[in-house]
């Protein structure tokens, strides 16, 4: 799996691990926020 | 079947909540499958490996884009005829819009020091989208400051339309003010295409991959917001009683 | 309309009405920029036309929450909007009693600063053009974003976030217009551009403002 990157491997692997990291941090953030939501819901409306 | 259904934000959740399993699996199939073809592509004989950054940059740039233009759509249709979930689905897209820009302009960043040999240059097309950027972060600061959600929306559609119309002008100002570095559009329709099919299935996978995952998080963010907007009328009305 | 624009200038021009303010601070911008990039002429003369630029959008920025913050806090704005005079009718005599106590001393003293900044002679007279067609649609642009952060309490702030990426086009069609004459050239093109954009928004942005003023008023 691990390809032949050459003299160019810095930029490749740059490139790749950020962007890695700002969508999987992206995609974190959208699930905790959606989780949170849906258990604030369940509460109040278990109370009222 | 019509948008005007799921303005009912019942309906809506319903509908989403079926859908959502398949989009969720579409996107795990087809992103990765993506990238990996992607990243397995032979070396360019003129960019070297560097066009590996291709299948991150061209994808995230397009969506950057499509993005705003689906926030400004779903802010007419909240102008115009009161949508309550269009609204919020325009909320909910900003944050994956600024993030996408964020991944263009840092991945074309470091596939410009290799190629270009700098990191950044006042090039019409780099500076279009730090505007972008721009207005991304001023819109999502707008939401997140108005307290009353139906001003919010009011009031972030109508900078949405003024900021669609400048982000447009920005960008032919730009062209007048430096000719770019940067080269024309990729992919192009026309016959004699300019890049191979080596490349271009595997991009084009990688662009279907990343539409797949903003249409997933996209319905993930609006029914996280429509349960916030459920959560405060509930617990206001508590106060109330 | 002529009364309110009266009214606006004579509350403006009163002591603490800040006028002269951004004046002040234009002349603090082009006092400061040589201390930052060192004093030589050549210089000074090359990044002159941007520093001015810059130095009258900041300049303009300064005094935008004050167009409608007053009138929000002491209930004049709920008036105005029920006055037989249009919304729109009253965003843009406001734009233009803010365009009269910042942008026109701006354009008015626009040469003296140049001086100071070694902008070529040749360059005064696109110098004063580029600023008295391009601070209009600043002052409109800023009463738009006034208008949307009018009900904040902290709005300042994020109004520069707002209205600054609006900027961007005049910005750069004005600076480009003094660059071209201070190069020996001839800025008519970005001039003629720079005009355009003005018209465009003193024709349209008023309705975007006087929308956001309703909803914030409701």
């Amino acid at each position: 799996m691990i390809a032949e990157l050459g003299r160019h491997a810095a930029p490749v692997l740059a490139a790749w691990s950020i962007s890695g990291v700002l969508i999987v941090g992206l995609i974190a953030q959208t699930l905790v926020a959606a989780s949170r939501a849906r258990r604030a819901l369940e509460k109040v409306e278990r109370r009222g | 079947m019509s948008i005007w259904e799921y303005a009912n934000p019942v309906k809506f959740m319903r509908t989403s909540g079926a859908v959502l399993p398949w989009l969720v699996g579409a996107t795990a199939i087809c992103l990765p499958a993506g990238l990996i073809w992607g990243w397995s592509v032979p070396e360019d004989y003129k960019q070297g490996a560097t066009v590996k950054i291709m299948f991150l940059h061209v994808p995230s740039a397009m969506m950057a884009i499509n993005i705003w233009v689906m926030m400004l759509v779903a802010s007419l249709i909240w102008l115009i005829r009161r949508h309550h979930v269009s609204a919020l689905a325009a909320r909910a897209a900003a944050p994956i819009g600024a993030v996408m820009t964020v991944v263009a302009l840092v991945t074309g960043a470091v596939w410009g020091q290799p190629t270009w040999g700098t990191w950044w240059e006042w090039d019409p097309r780099l500076t279009s989208f730090l505007i972008l950027l721009l207005f991304y972060l001023g819109y999502m600061a707008l939401w997140s400051a108005i307290e009353n959600p139906d001003s919010a929306a009011d009031l972030t559609g109508v900078m949405c339309l003024v900021g669609s119309v400048f982000a447009f002008l920005s960008r032919y100002a730009a062209h007048f003010w430096n000719q770019g570095l940067h080269q024309g559009s990729t992919i192009s329709v026309a016959p004699g295409d300019r890049i191979s099919s080596v490349y271009s299935y595997p991009l084009y996978t990688c662009m279907l991959g990343f539409f797949l995952l903003f249409v997933t998080l996209l319905l993930i963010r609006t029914r996280t917001e429509i349960r916030r907007r459920r959560t405060a009328a509930l617990l206001a009305r508590e106060m109330r009683a | 309309m002529l009364a309110l624009l009266i009214r606006d200038l004579r509350l403006a021009t009163r002591a603490g009405g800040g006028f002269g303010l951004g004046l002040a601070f234009f002349l603090i911008v082009c006092t400061l920029v040589p201390f930052g990039v060192g004093p030589e002429g050549g210089t000074l003369a090359l990044i002159a036309p941007g520093i001015l630029w810059v130095g009258a959008l900041l300049a303009c920025l300064l005094s935008l929450d004050r167009i409608f913050a007053l009138d929000w806090e002491d209930g004049s704005l709920d008036l105005l909007a029920t006055a037989p005079l249009p919304m729109e009718g009253a965003v843009l005599v406001k734009a233009a009693a803010h365009w009269i106590t910042t942008g026109l001393p701006l354009v008015v003293a626009a040469p003296v600063f140049g001086i100071l900044l070694h902008l070529p002679s040749g360059a005064q007279g696109w110098l004063v053009a580029a600023l008295l067609l391009g601070t209009p649609a600043l002052s409109i642009l800023g009463a738009f974003g006034a208008a949307l952060t009018v009900g904040l309490r902290r709005g300042g702030l994020l109004m520069s976030l707002l209205v600054l990426p609006l900027y961007v086009p005049t910005l750069i069609f004005g600076a480009e217009a003094v660059r071209r004459g201070a190069a020996g050239g001839d800025g008519t093109t970005p001039l003629v551009l720079l005009a355009g954009i003005t018209l465009a928004t003193l024709a349209a942005i008023p309705f975007a403002a006087a929308g956001a003023l309703r909803v914030n008023l409701r």
